[in-house]
């Protein structure tokens, strides 16, 4: 960086039929984005407009706006195709999986990056490979680990399942986190009388904060998401999650037809994240390029 | 990657030694922090997995009490079953043009928003750069479920918006075309939703990746007279040549399974089965059809693929000299 001054002043005597070249860059460079950023926003804006229309709206011209805003497809869409109660699912089976993921992630990535015993390697590899290996592979068996365990169809089992798949990724990343932390703090602790326990959670846990948020936001996204484990796995309609709910009633929508209805579900099932996303826009990148630059 | 599991330049880590009292403070941290983790990963990961290979050796069909030992016919049959053989080519193609188009499109985007800026000497990034990161990562943050929902409306013949706006710019032959419902064009707008999906997330990461190369870096190459495209191509491209090759990996990953985007798009598999993957046809086969046994040897296939596509990425990326081109210092 120290050396770069002087070239910036050579450069900067550069002949001006590079200023214009960057121009025409620059400009180019725009088109290409909004065009892709409408790409992005024009299908969601539709989707809005047409959670706003009656069925027959829908069905005719598909450029047209609504005529009056049919509000009664949000609360067709929450209480009649029973979006509300899915909500309320997703919401208990991710809080859930993600406090209980978080606090034993936190607890096995901690053991294994601080403390050494014969099998240390081998639990770390092995959850390495549970993170690569498809989940397909071994859905079938997990529906009979979870039918013999009573689990079945149940929220607990839902929970449970998420926890372990999740599990691999939380310790991969957490791992070295706390392995950077300083090992005279810990020393410290342990003079100062601090068991165990006491070390972690009061203080070697503080320390990894940064580390703990960016795969909370990464594994609430991708529970959220969860698809595969709740069409498996769940297949009791009341206890629906978000993701399986909606595929459900699109593939309902196509004989009962009430479209309005199934734009408004989209909404309800988009908004909430994007306004999170809209707020936490700028932690949530950092920590994909911390996640994702690895 | 794995280097990754040993931070360079961290502060030394204290061992600690076994040589220490086993209070009972110790012992019942040890056997709670590692051991319910671990039960949790061994019950419902590994056994699962392990379980598998041994399923798919036999003639399983669930319910019943009877399972019989069949060896390798599973695999046999497998290589016999057209609509299986279908699924896999339909896979590896999604392996192939997803993560291309994904990479080619969002390293572009990357590349205009980190060095597209106007002006003469430093490489500057665009102005609105900002907004232009947010909206593209939009898509990430929708569960992929409810992207195919959207598309699949918005390939619906004469109520999607795509058939209105393409009648409306004159193509009439669109008016009420399936986009979905064509065996021609499935796959073609089944990739293209997947690819939607994608290129804002990693359009973050290159973007990322390439404000992490050392601007002088940029500057040298300016002052030496490469233009902006030259400048892209034979600098930046072999710098963040690792994170490349690290999101071909993810996308191949993603695109072997693309589950659900297909069960969202054509939960059928398709006009002709042209849009049917593994995934789909392992689902059927063990859910609705009962076939256990059969349907975890397809679990099996779809794993090693998804090893052979990792392989053959690393090796590639190895035999075209993927570290020695780091010759030029990259900053964190």
């Amino acid at each position: 960086m120290t050396t770069t001054t002087a070239e910036r002043a050579v450069a900067a005597r550069a002949p001006s039929s590079g200023a214009k070249e960057g121009r025409g860059v620059a400009v180019t460079a725009h088109i290409a984005l909004i065009l892709w950023s409408l790409l992005v926003i024009l299908p969601l804006l539709w989707t809005v407009l047409s959670s706003f229309k009656s069925t027959q709206e829908v069905l005719g011209n598909p450029l047209s706006l609504p005529g009056k805003l049919h509000f009664e497809n949000y609360v067709n869409a929450w209480t009649t195709a029973g979006i509300g109660r899915y909500f309320f699912n997703t919401v208990i089976v991710v809080g859930a999986a993600l406090v209980l993921v978080m606090v034993l992630g936190a607890m096995c990535a901690y053991v294994l990056a601080r403390f050494t015993f014969p099998g240390n390697r081998l639990i770390y590899y092995s959850m390495l490979a549970g993170l690569t290996f498809p989940v397909f592979l071994a859905i079938v068996p997990l529906f009979f680990v979870l039918k013999n365990l009573s689990l079945l169809n149940t929220l607990p089992g839902l929970i449970i399942t998420y926890v372990a798949f999740a599990l691999p990724f939380t310790v991969f990343f957490l791992h070295s986190f706390f392995k950077q932390l300083p090992g005279e703090i810990y020393e410290a602790a342990q003079i100062d009388g601090a068991g165990e326990w006491r070390t972690f959670f009061s203080v070697m846990l503080p320390m990894a904060k940064p580390g703990m948020a960016s795969v909370a936001i990464f594994n609430f996204l991708g529970l959220w998401n969860q698809f595969l484990l709740p069409v498996a796995l769940n297949t009791d309609s009341n206890n629906y999650v978000l993701s399986q709910g909606m595929a459900s009633f699109a593939s309902q929508a196509g004989y009962a037809v009430d479209f309005g209805a199934l734009f408004a579900a989209v909404v309800i099932t988009v908004a909430p994240v994007l306004v999170v996303y809209i707020i936490f826009q700028r932690q949530l990148q950092v920590s994909v390029t911390q996640g994702g630059v690895k | 990657m794995t280097q990754e599991a040993v931070p360079d330049g961290g502060p030394k880590r204290s061992v600690v030694r076994r040589r220490r009292p086993l209070t009972f403070d110790r012992v019942s941290f040890m056997v709670v922090f590692l051991g319910v983790p671990l039960a949790v990963f061994v019950i419902f990961v590994v056994s699962p997995f392990v379980q598998a290979l041994w399923y798919s050796l036999t003639d399983w069909s669930g319910f019943s009490s009877g399972m019989n030992f069949v060896g390798l016919d599973n695999y046999v049959k497998l290589f016999h079953d057209d609509i299986f053989l279908k699924a896999v080519r339909n896979n590896v193609l999604l392996a192939i043009v997803v993560p291309i188009v994904t990479i080619v499109l969002s390293l572009t985007l990357a590349t205009l928003v980190t060095i597209g800026g106007s002006g003469t000497g430093t490489v500057r990034g665009l102005k609105n750069a900002g907004f232009y990161r947010i909206v593209s990562f939009f898509p990430y943050v929708i569960p992929a479920i409810v992207i195919g929902l959207i598309w699949a409306q918005v390939f619906t013949p004469s109520s999607g918006i795509l058939d209105a706006v393409l009648s409306k710019i004159g193509l009439s032959g669109f008016e009420n075309y399936a986009w979905l419902g064509d065996a021609r064009t499935a796959m073609p707008a089944s990739m293209f939703v997947m690819i939607w999906g994608a290129v804002g997330f990693y359009m973050v990461l290159f973007i990322a990746a390439i404000r992490g190369i050392d601007p002088s870096v940029f500057e040298a190459a300016r002052i030496d007279g490469a233009g902006r495209f030259r400048t892209a191509i034979s600098l930046t491209v072999p710098l963040i040549r690792d994170n490349v090759q690290t999101a071909y990996v993810y996308l191949g990953i993603a695109a072997l399974d693309a589950f659900v985007y297909m069960q969202a798009l054509n939960p059928g598999g398709g006009p002709q089965n042209s849009t049917l993957v593994m995934p789909q046809q392992l689902f059927t086969t063990a859910f609705s059809k009962g076939q256990f046994g059969y349907s975890t040897a397809m679990g099996v296939v779809l794993a090693a693929v998804t090893m052979l596509f990792a392989l053959v990425v690393f090796t590639v990326n190895a035999l075209t000299g993927g570290r020695d081109q780091r010759k030029v210092k990259v900053r964190r």
